[in-house]
């Protein structure tokens, strides 16, 4: 029996939280991660979930309080948006070189400023190099599917790394539509129980965690947490495979769209996926060969399988929601990067930065190579 | 020098075990000091053991008994809190 | 209903047009459409002017773009026709269904079918106003069916509001433009 609702993202991440049931919560409320914990602290209130939320001070105090929750043995879970992110941010790198499988739901926002509460990315590409999992949601089902199956990359062994879902500020958060949960249940047998197979805090076997690295460790460290988000990758992989069996969906680190034999293509994060698939549609309709390359798993960044992806495609268009002034924009350089010695014509695009709305007729321009590189910038034209 | 481990083979996030950790000597830090007791005037309040940072303070059950020389830096902080003016810091 | 139809809700912040955008999407996804509801965020007070959409499609709804030229445009709060451009991007066959007795002026040029539910939900005497015109709109979509739409409104406002009074001024609105 499926129980399909009318949701929210931010619902349907709150949703399976309650499903999920983790021991701890620290959190600080920003829009427009905000209806997440709020809806979480509604259902928790009416004894729908046993979860301790920490009300903290700050979202460093969040990441603070939920690192030593998830190293003292509790499933620990938080959320936040944009400035929360660009606070927390000096922790986040602690929280990955701690290894402390924290899930988080990022609500993504653009960063001040001028302050702005709409969707980009720059809060996730702020913490790029954080050493963090960063997973990207199209719709409210994408957002919810991607929470129940992120404790389990999380706390693999092979991983041992936060892992954030990231879902657009209010385009997802906000909307409502339809999603469909799993069982209470089932949900709980997928995640299992919490156990932590590196040393936690125990009184019986004491540890050092987070020690001091001298230039003889620190390198070593590094180098150990970046094969963990290396393997991240497989993991994600056999865990969306399991997660198929359960839901009948399949969320793995990129979805090919039309691909087959599409000679275009598109490469995008989050929500605007779904506009370039109907676009897809369209000029398919239209005996044009596009296809859609929608990057779920941003790190670790699957350069192989993209690069297989766009394989026979003559032209790429590459969707940034985030800039880098005076470089060039993340996911362009890193699909520059991964196609390195291909034929094929990348093209990069900047667009929706606080909230700009990406429509239609902007990704037909893009698909026809006619659109400027600030897509949907008032005064912009093509160079060409 | 022990020979440096690689990165595949330490613990996951550098964490460290007490059988783990070389138990390097420090009392050869010590630069000229060390802390001198006179039993007769302990009250065995304790603070001595609180405050030192090296836990060379040694107790036995919860009585003062004296000084581990071998962990012992010198800092003299012990005999800065001692109450009672029972401890001193002599030459070597 | 083929393809898909865009509707856009006006009103003041706290007049209930975020709730009737996602009680008609609710109905219409119990009746197998692909929906998806959502409000537009700008300075969020009690008294702004507040839109919100509701998208319905006989297929799942994929895009995450804002609606710009909506088939029908509901005006919860009649004073907003002298500032919220209320028939703006208005589709060649689409209609305006308007708070009032007859069409102002401002919208002259464009279908207006009129629904008086200040005056209908002051009659029933439970201020409803959002929920007659909720009726109206879906009886003027010709779906979902009034039985539908009060279940989907009831579960929505949950134990806060009389289920009787919300079904009432469902059925009013409905009723009058059936």
């Amino acid at each position: 029996m499926t129980d399909v609702r009318l949701l929210t993202g931010g619902e349907a991440v709150a949703h399976a939280m309650r499903q999920i049931d983790p021991d701890v919560v620290p959190v600080y409320p920003i829009t427009p991660q905000t209806p997440i914990i709020q809806t979480f602290a509604k259902l928790i209130a009416d004894g729908e979930a046993s979860t301790e939320i920490v009300n903290v001070e700050s979202e460093h105090s969040a990441m603070s309080a939920a690192i030593g929750a998830a190293l003292a043995g509790g499933r620990t879970m938080t959320a936040t948006s944009s400035q929360g992110l660009a606070l927390m941010a000096e922790v986040v790198y602690i929280a990955a070189s701690m290894r402390a499988p924290i899930v988080m739901a990022l609500g993504n926002r653009a960063l001040s400023g001028p302050i702005n509460i709409h969707c980009d990315h720059s809060d996730s590409m702020l913490i790029r190099d954080s050493g963090v999992v960063q997973l990207f949601a199209e719709s409210a089902q994408d957002a919810y599917d991607l929470t129940v199956m992120a404790p389990r990359i999380a706390e693999d062994a092979r991983v041992l790394l936060p892992v954030l879902v990231c879902l657009d500020g209010f385009t997802i958060t906000h909307s409502a539509e339809p999603v469909s949960l799993l069982p209470d249940d089932e949900v709980a047998r997928f995640v299992g129980p919490y156990r932590l197979r590196n040393a936690v805090l125990d009184t019986t076997r004491p540890t050092t965690q987070g020690p001091f690295a001298m230039p003889d460790y620190y390198f070593e460290l590094r180098r150990q947490q970046a094969a963990a988000l290396e393997a991240a990758l497989d993991v994600l992989e056999e865990v969306a495979a399991e997660f198929e069996l359960l839901s009948r969906r399949r969320v793995g680190a990129l979805e090919a769209y039309r691909l087959e034999d599409a000679t275009r293509a598109i490469v995008a994060l989050g929500s605007t996926a779904g506009t370039v698939k109907d676009v897809v549609d369209e000029l398919r309709d239209e005996h044009e060969a596009a296809g859609l390359l929608r990057l779920v798993s941003f790190r670790p960044f699957p350069s192989a399988a993209i690069a297989a992806a766009l394989e026979g495609c003559a032209s790429v268009a590459v969707l940034d929601r985030a800039d880098s002034p005076g470089g060039t924009p993340p996911l362009h350089a890193e699909l520059a990067a991964a196609l390195y010695g291909s034929d094929l014509e990348l093209a990069g695009h900047v667009y929706g930065l606080g909230g700009r709305e990406l429509h239609p007729p902007d990704v037909r321009e893009i698909f026809r190579g006619a659109a400027a590189p600030y897509v949907g910038l008032r005064g912009e034209r093509c160079p060409v | 020098m022990a020979e440096l481990s690689t990165w595949e083979s330490l613990p996951i996030a550098g964490a460290v075990r007490p059988s783990g950790a070389p138990r390097t000597k420090t009392g050869g830090w010590r630069t000229g000091e060390k802390p001198a007791v006179d039993v007769s005037l302990c009250v065995n309040c304790l603070l001595c053991w609180l405050y030192c940072p090296d836990s060379a303070v040694t107790l036995s059950g919860e009585t003062f008994t004296g000084f581990d020389l071998e962990y012992c830096k010198g800092c003299g902080i012990c005999a800065d809190v001692c109450p009672v003016a029972a401890i001193e810091m002599v030459p070597e | 209903m083929d393809g898909m139809t865009e509707i856009r809700w006006h009103a003041r912040a706290g007049q209930g047009a975020k709730t009737a955008a996602q009680i008609l999407a609710l109905a219409l996804l119990r009746t197998g459409k692909g929906v998806q509801a959502f409000p537009e965020y700008g300075p969020e007070r009690r008294g702004a002017p507040l839109r919100a959409y509701t998208r319905v499609a006989d297929r799942p709804i994929r895009r995450h773009d804002s609606v710009t030229d909506p088939d029908v445009v509901v005006v919860l709060e009649p004073s907003l026709v002298h500032e919220a451009g209320v028939a703006e991007g208005l589709a060649p066959d689409g209609y305006v269904v308007f708070n009032g007795d007859e069409a102002p002026p401002e919208l002259d040029e464009v279908v207006v079918r009129c629904v008086p539910a200040q005056r209908l939900a002051s009659k029933l005497g439970s201020g409803f106003v959002n929920m007659v015109m909720l009726g109206a709109v879906a009886a003027e979509l010709g779906e979902p069916p009034l039985a539908d739409l009060q279940d989907a409104a009831v579960e929505t406002l949950g134990r806060k509001v009389a289920a009787d009074d919300v079904r009432r001024a469902l059925s009013e609105g409905y009723a009058w433009l059936n």
